[in-house]
């Protein structure tokens, strides 16, 4: 046995990924292999890249599906840029994945499927595993399918099923690379299968073959360890940004004492937050699955209307249908928040890719002067708090907001200390069942947040007509007179404007001024702070500093002295430098661009070079 | 003790300002007479439009109110009904906001059968954007849009009602007060979505659609009034009947054929088809029927979704916050 006791390398953080055919079931291996590295104590973060297309012809790259992992003995903001570990299942992930891994990474193969058939659907000539790949790669070849149908011999099962449980047999390999337990998944698969027996067998004798024969058949040089982070003490789970989201609307739900109302229209990649929400019934929440997004948010005003705490949860292209409604609720002025899940456009785009292009669409895309507040998640479990926060000042201002995300989050995951919900703060609302004068009028506001009452339909006393027409200020009655309609509109303009006095001013990680600050939305978070990080710690005298900002209408008060105190500001986005834009046409400041619009998110190695060109 | 409510209690400080003639009066009137026989408070009641000039209506009543976009009040009004099940409904829509821009949330709030009420104003013209041809406007209709004619097939508002599997359907016109009293009464009275089509008279763009079928010269002839279980009788002398065999109806002339020729109208009829035939007569082959064409019963939308959420509730215990987010795998970091 000695001869096969292999040196344990302890390293810092991996980064692996799983891809094939998308009916492989890659998406799977790799949840896996999250929640495994989760219960072991690492830090994570999650990248699932899968095709739009719900079965794309097997074996071709357009139907490669992959799931990246990142996973670390300290905290970690992304899911990594290159991999270290490619796991490919047939020649056409090869081809699709195998640019992006580091060089002298390692290379799993299943050369099964790499046939003169399954060479040619993904477009090669000869076996793409050459000496020149042998050179530049750890590669190892195993023959996954035949291993995978020699395990299961004696069972009695058809090969389709036999050939369905490969991925237990690679993620087992990579379970003892990494010095994983294989406890975690063998509960999982009991529970996924209860009731079909034979199935649970094949799929855990599978897993464990593919762990002995990476022990036993010495393919690997190493095994390594990642030793637990270091996070804050708590109890954790893993979550993506799309269940933060439903988790955060839930807790609103009882932090307001208001039913919660959803009303949907099923759009990649926000469908997930109609699906959950709708399983949660027993916590007075009521989703309704509309004929169209326009029906989605209008029931959602209604709801509004009607006292609910009202949500609706689309992607770009449902919010330009949801557009004429949005304005209806910005002029009615009702508390609505507005679930964006943003995604490759324009149109429909790139459906399952991920982009940050729909910043001008919410800001500016309705008729007339029609101002919201908008607000954008950073992480997976930054999603909670961002819903939370959305909640709240809808009811607060009586408004519409936009909780902008994006498929590269909704989707991620990362570990998350479930909060304490008895600390969280009650969110209060403007209901009202009185008015202290004999004539209820609808738009009388709050003096200090210009927010209106709102008087709920069932109220005696306070009946009263909204809609989309002018209002006089004073009766709230319909109103053409032109004076009037110059102070609506100012006075809902200042009523956003308003919110900077009730939000936190812009956080700064670093120095609070000097020569370079780079201001991020959204999910580039991760990247940036990485790169500035990075940065920062190979040039300590060049010290470089990071804004995310969260809030982007109406922005902290602070926001505009703390770009004036930078000699340059670098904005990375996943677009075409909407938020540039904003800040240029905004603040008159000049600020240096960095974008990108591949589906992709930022790796940090992009952004850490134009930081390093920046500042030399 | 609770204080009988008027007509006058629904009528709001507004200035009702649709033009000198017009129809709609006569229908803000109606409605505005049937509340108080509801027995419901007026805070119980939402009016809920979308655009046009029928869309007005929730002004002029002094109730809750919302006056939406295009096409859309079904929309709001489902929001409305699911989170508040206990307010009454109501629905002001045209035939250009109801079946062209929101053709679609038209359908589809019948076919979820919320109790709500919609009472769909038909006068077979655009009259807030100012006299274009509508999706019920005959082929061949001039207008500012179409001076050379439509060239559309209209729309028959009940037959899509039922075609979306309506639950209450029934017409009745802006001349019959008392008529229209009665079906308002009904629709209200109805658990699911009622349909009401009233056809009205737009005195500016379209004077005069409806006359051949109620003018008061051909009212008697031109009309027929549906009444369950009696036979379908018209005629200035009432010796006229309507006959349903299978898809198709005839005209009976009762001297000679005698009464059992004529048919029972049944509004409870399960099926359809006798209720879709009476939605495709029209002038000048058929009387135009006024009444109910339908009235069954089916579960309503809001009230099964309640149920289902009291009956997860049952089966799974209330929701628990902490549970929900303590679910899935979870670990501690000490």
């Amino acid at each position: 046995m000695d001869n096969k006791e292999k040196k344990v390398e302890v390293i810092k953080s991996a980064t692996i990924r799983f891809t094939g055919d998308s009916g492989d079931g890659m998406q799977l291996t790799g949840s896996q292999f999250t929640s495994t590295s989760a219960i072991v104590g690492n830090d994570l973060a999650t990248f699932p890249d899968f095709p739009a297309e719900i079965r794309a012809p097997a074996g071709t790259v357009p139907g490669v599906s992959g799931f990246q992992l990142n996973f670390s003995s300290e905290k970690i903001h992304t899911p990594g840029d290159s991999p270290d570990v490619l796991i490919a299942m047939n020649p056409a992930a090869l081809k699709a994945n195998i640019a992006d891994l580091k060089t002298n990474g390692i290379l799993i193969v299943n050369t099964d499927s790499f046939t003169d058939k399954d060479l040619e659907k993904a477009g090669y000539k000869e076996s793409p595993i050459t000496t020149d790949l042998k050179n530049k790669y750890q590669v190892i070849e195993v023959q996954i399918s035949k291993l995978t149908g020699i395990a299961l011999e004696e069972k009695n099962l058809s090969s389709k099923e036999i050939d369905r449980t490969k991925n237990m047999f690679a993620l087992g390999m990579t379970y003892w690379m990494f010095s994983r337990p294989l406890d975690p998944t063998i509960k999982w698969i009991e529970d996924k299968f209860k009731g079909k027996e034979d199935i649970i067998e094949a799929n855990i004798i599978v897993l464990k073959k593919g762990f002995h024969y990476a022990e036993t058949a010495e393919i690997f040089i190493s095994q390594y360890q990642i030793p637990g982070a270091k996070l804050e003490p708590g109890t954790y789970r893993n979550i993506t940004g799309n269940s933060a989201i439903v988790l955060g609307l839930v807790t609103a739900s009882y932090k307001t004492h208001l039913p919660l109302f959803l009303g949907s229209y099923p759009i990649t990649p926000a469908s997930d937050i109609l699906h959950d929400l709708s399983k949660y019934k027993n916590y007075h929440i009521y989703t309704f699955q509309a004929e169209d997004e326009i029906a989605a948010v209008s029931a959602a005003i209604g709801s509004a209307y009607a006292g609910g705490l009202a949500v609706t949860s689309t992607s770009g292209p449902g919010v330009c249908l949801k557009s004429e409604a949005i304005n209806l609720a910005i002029m009615a002025e009702l508390p609505i928040v507005i679930v964006n899940i943003q995604r490759g456009g324009p149109s429909t785009g790139l459906p399952t890719k991920t982009e940050q292009s729909d910043l001008l669409q919410v800001l500016y895309g309705r008729n007339g002067e029609s101002p919201l507040v908008v607000i954008s998640a950073s992480t997976p479990t930054d999603c909670f708090d961002v819903s939370l926060e959305s909640v709240r000042l809808a009811l607060k201002y009586m408004t519409p907001v936009f909780l902008l995300s994006d498929g590269y989050i909704a989707n991620g995951a990362e570990p998350w200390r479930i909060p304490n919900t008895d600390e969280l703060p009650e969110i209060t609302h403007n209901q009202i069942t009185s008015f202290p004068e004999p004539k209820f009028r609808p738009f009388a506001r709050n003096e200090e947040t210009l927010g209106r009452h709102w008087a709920i339909p069932g109220t005696p006393g306070l009946e009263h007509r909204i809609g989309g027409l002018e209002k006089d200020y004073h009766t709230g009655n319909v109103s053409y007179d032109p004076n009037n309609h110059e102070k609506m509109v100012h006075t809902r303009a200042e009523k956003i404007a308003g919110i900077a006095n009730d939000i936190p001013d812009q956080e700064v990680y670093g120095e609070k001024k000097g020569k370079l600050l780079v201001v991020g939305w959204g999910s580039t978070f991760g990247a940036i702070r990485s790169a500035v990080e990075n940065f920062n710690e190979k040039n300590p005298d060049k010290k470089v500093s990071h804004a995310h900002v969260r809030y982007l209408n109406p922005f902290p008060k602070n926001f505009k002295s703390l770009l004036e105190s930078f000699d340059t500001i670098l904005v990375p986005e996943l677009n075409l430098g909407q938020l540039s834009f904003i800040i240029q046409g905004n603040f008159g400041i000049k600020v240096e661009k960095l974008n990108k619009v591949k589906g992709r998110p930022f790796t940090i190695q992009e952004v850490q070079q134009k930081i390093e060109e920046l500042i030399q | 003790m609770t204080i009988a409510l008027t007509k006058k209690d629904f009528a709001s400080d507004q200035d009702v300002r649709w033009c000198p003639g017009c129809g709609d009066y006569g229908i803000l009137s109606a409605i505005q007479k049937t509340m108080p026989e509801l027995g419901i408070p007026k805070e119980k009641v939402v009016f809920i439009s979308g655009i046009g000039c029928s869309s007005r209506f929730p002004y002029y009543m002094n109730t809750y109110g919302f006056h939406t976009i295009h096409g859309r009040a079904p929309s709001f009004a489902t929001g409305v009904k699911i989170t508040n099940p206990e307010l009454s409904v109501w629905v002001i829509t045209g035939d250009g906001d109801g079946l062209s821009i929101g053709g679609n949330h038209l359908i589809h709030s019948i076919r979820r059968n919320l109790d709500i009420n919609i009472i769909l104003f038909n006068n077979e013209i655009y009259g807030l954007t100012k006299g274009q041809y509508s999706p019920t406007s005959e082929r061949g209709t001039v207008s500012k849009s179409s001076p050379y004619g439509s060239l559309e097939a209209p729309f028959k508002p009940i037959s899509i009602a039922l075609g979306a599997e309506a639950s209450f359907v029934a017409r009745t016109h802006d001349k019959n007060q008392k008529h229209m009293s009665d079906i308002f009464l009904r629709a209200a009275q109805h658990k699911g979505t009622s349909f009401v089509e009233v056809l009205q008279n737009c005195v500016i763009f379209n004077d005069g659609i409806h006359d051949p079928v109620y003018g008061r010269e051909v009212r008697e002839d031109n009309t027929i009034t549906l009444e369950h279980g009696k036979p379908m009788i018209f005629g200035k002398n009432n010796d006229k009947g309507i006959s349903l065999d299978g898809s198709k109806a005839s005209i009976v002339d009762i001297t000679k054929e005698g009464l059992d020729a004529v048919s029972i109208h049944d509004e409870n009829r399960e099926n359809p088809d006798h209720a879709f035939v009476l939605s495709r007569m029209m002038q000048p082959h058929y009387p135009v029927p006024m009444g109910v064409f339908r009235d069954v019963e089916r579960p309503t939308y809001e009230t099964q979704l309640h149920a289902q959420v009291n009956q997860v509730e049952r089966e799974k215990g209330e929701g628990d916050l902490k549970k929900l987010l303590f679910s899935d795998e979870t670990w501690e970091v000490k």
